[in-house]
């Protein structure tokens, strides 16, 4: 990251999916957090960013959702960095960003809810929103990251998936596709680069940016079941051994339909699951049940101990 | 003689005579296959504007046809008829009754924004989806979709407490849709994964189906949001005619009315 912000001390946003399914993903930022000697202050009295669902009933209320969060941060906590680990929460913020800094109607619909609800309105440009991948990398960055290792991820193949929300649509993440340094948005690296400071080895994998019909998990299961199928399949043709997430919905998207397959189509997949913060934490001397590897429904205890990681 | 490209065509409208002679020549099992041509006469020029009123359609007159939307699209991958380039054409074109042929399909859109990242003209197709299957909900060509379903279950309990929980929202998802909640993939995957939870937290995670986590103050919010989405939807149902076309339905029930009673 180019910024001068070294993202000591951010406001941490994790979403209403890091207190239900995504629960291993919440306490395992906190331990990489803890680990790393970054603090972590939870947004006040947050409330939920309106993730995939409330746009398509409204747009605007999702971006006043959104605009609250931000705006308590700066306002009522006087931070100038949110930090949201859920892919979902860190797309809305910076889609609120972007609409309330182009979008004259999206300022006056959020500025109008916001008055009634008793709180100072968002105004762009308040804080910056980074994802997990950004505050490490920010805070500590690769170099950083290899000196603090103190159990090695021992060349674990790891496939590293970053989902949609991440990187798209483009026009709302100014800061990525600046030459180096920056993330790009069609070949983004930034948890390739933290694995592999971390001793993991990465395998080409194409499918980094593929859907996982992660908004269509329950009510159309079936399309997702198959967009799953070929993200598993292809990371295991990569030669993968676990695929690195880092959003709770392609998580939860990834186990629950890899279970799915197994029932619905018969196919087996070895590849196991983790959040890339559980690698991160486990490679920084957390212990594996302190990051929350037991809470996840793909078991990679085995291939864990079998690495020596565990 | 062979139709090569026999996908681009409906099967009802390829034709073939078992035996067929023309001018006095028997071209039968050779030149025997015809492909019936369609008139297309029902244009509803109203579509374009109605889509556009709804949120994602705003910016649909930019298409300039490229196909980089269904090029990059995700269930394309999976289902070759799920066309966006292909609907938006017809949208455009206001041909009402070639868009209901893919009426069942269009709410499968995951969102993933592969179109909008690849759009050259910002339509933002993805939206664009969404708003077309939120059109056929609200002019009755659908019943609504089990995605918006989701979305509404997802959205009430949003904007009533100001957060959600999951294991609620999956509840009365598919108890709005009428189906099991005991998938058996489901119950596996809890299976899998309860048995590795220490007690403490099985307890945690069965609390939070007693007590419901809420962000504190939201009363504000919640009454402002609702105000609002009042407004929008009062705006939305005028730009699609939608009362003018229940008061037209009622008009025509009333004549009849007296006939019934005879």
């Amino acid at each position: 990251m180019a910024k001068t912000t070294v993202y000591q001390k951010v406001a941490y946003y994790p979403g209403c999916a890091l207190e239900g399914t995504g629960h291993a993903y919440n306490r395992s930022t906190k331990e990489v957090g803890k680990a790393l000697g970054l603090e972590l202050d939870e947004v006040k009295n947050w409330n939920c960013c309106g993730a995939m669902e409330v746009k398509n009933i409204d747009p605007k209320i999702q971006t006043y959702l959104s605009s609250r969060v931000m705006s308590i941060a700066a306002n009522e906590m006087g931070h100038d960095v949110v930090m949201a680990p859920c892919n979902g929460c860190y797309h809305n913020l910076k889609k609120a960003e972007y609409d309330l800094e182009k979008d004259e109607e999206s300022k006056q619909v959020v500025d109008r809810i916001s008055k009634k609800a008793g709180h100072k309105t968002y105004e762009a440009g308040q804080v910056e929103t980074i994802h997990a991948l950004d505050w490490i990398k920010g805070a500590i960055g690769e170099d950083g990251l290899r000196e603090r290792v103190k159990n090695s991820l021992n060349g674990l193949k790891i496939a590293n998936y970053y989902g949609c929300m991440y990187t798209r649509p483009r026009h709302i993440f100014p800061e990525k596709d600046q030459g180096p340094g920056s993330e790009s948005t069609s070949q983004p690296h930034f948890m390739d680069d933290l694995l592999e400071a971390a001793g993991a080895e990465n395998v080409d994998f194409p499918l980094k940016t593929a859907c996982c019909g992660g908004a269509h998990t329950l009510s159309d299961s079936d399309t997702s079941t198959l967009l799953v199928l070929n993200i598993l399949r292809a990371a295991e043709a990569s030669g993968a051994e676990v695929i690195a997430t880092e959003c709770p919905t392609c998580h939860s998207g990834l186990e629950m339909h890899q279970v799915r397959a197994e029932k619905k189509y018969g196919y087996e997949s070895n590849v196991k699951i983790l959040y890339f913060t559980q690698l991160l934490g486990m490679a920084l001397g957390v212990k594996p049940k302190q990051v929350g590897v037991h809470e996840n429904v793909s078991d990679s205890m085995s291939l864990l101990k079998e690495k020596g990681i565990a | 003689m062979p139709i090569h490209e026999e996908h681009l065509i409906r099967p009802e409208n390829i034709k073939t005579k078992e035996n067929l002679v023309i001018d006095g020549i028997d071209v039968s099992g050779h030149w025997s296959t015809f492909i019936e041509s369609r008139v297309v006469t029902d244009y509803n020029e109203a579509i374009e504007d109605e889509i556009a009123a709804l949120p994602g359609g705003e910016h649909i007159h930019r298409c300039w046809q490229c196909g980089s939307c269904t090029n990059s699209c995700t269930v394309n991958a999976v289902n070759a008829d799920f066309n966006p380039r292909y609907w938006i054409y017809l949208i455009r074109m206001g041909m009402e009754s070639e868009l209901l042929r893919d009426k069942d399909i269009i709410w499968q859109c995951v969102s993933c924004n592969k179109c909008t990242y690849a759009c050259p003209r910002d339509v933002f197709p993805e939206g664009v989806m969404k708003a077309t299957s939120h059109w056929l909900e609200l002019k009755g060509h659908t019943p609504k979709s089990p995605s918006m379903v989701f979305d509404e279950v997802f959205s009430e309990q949003v904007i009533e407490t100001g957060k959600i929980e999951e294991g609620r929202i999956i509840r009365s998802f598919f108890k709005r849709t009428g189906q099991p909640l005991m998938q058996d993939w489901l119950v596996e995957m809890v299976k899998r994964m309860v048995l590795k939870l220490p007690v403490k937290m099985l307890f945690t995670l069965g609390l939070a189906n007693f007590v419901r986590p809420r962000t504190s103050n939201w009363g504000g919010a919640r009454d402002a949001i609702k105000e609002y989405a009042a407004e929008k939807h009062a705006e939305q149902r005028q730009a699609l005619g939608l009362d003018e076309l229940v008061e037209m339905a009622k008009q025509e029930v009333k004549p009849r009315l007296p006939e019934a009673a005879e």
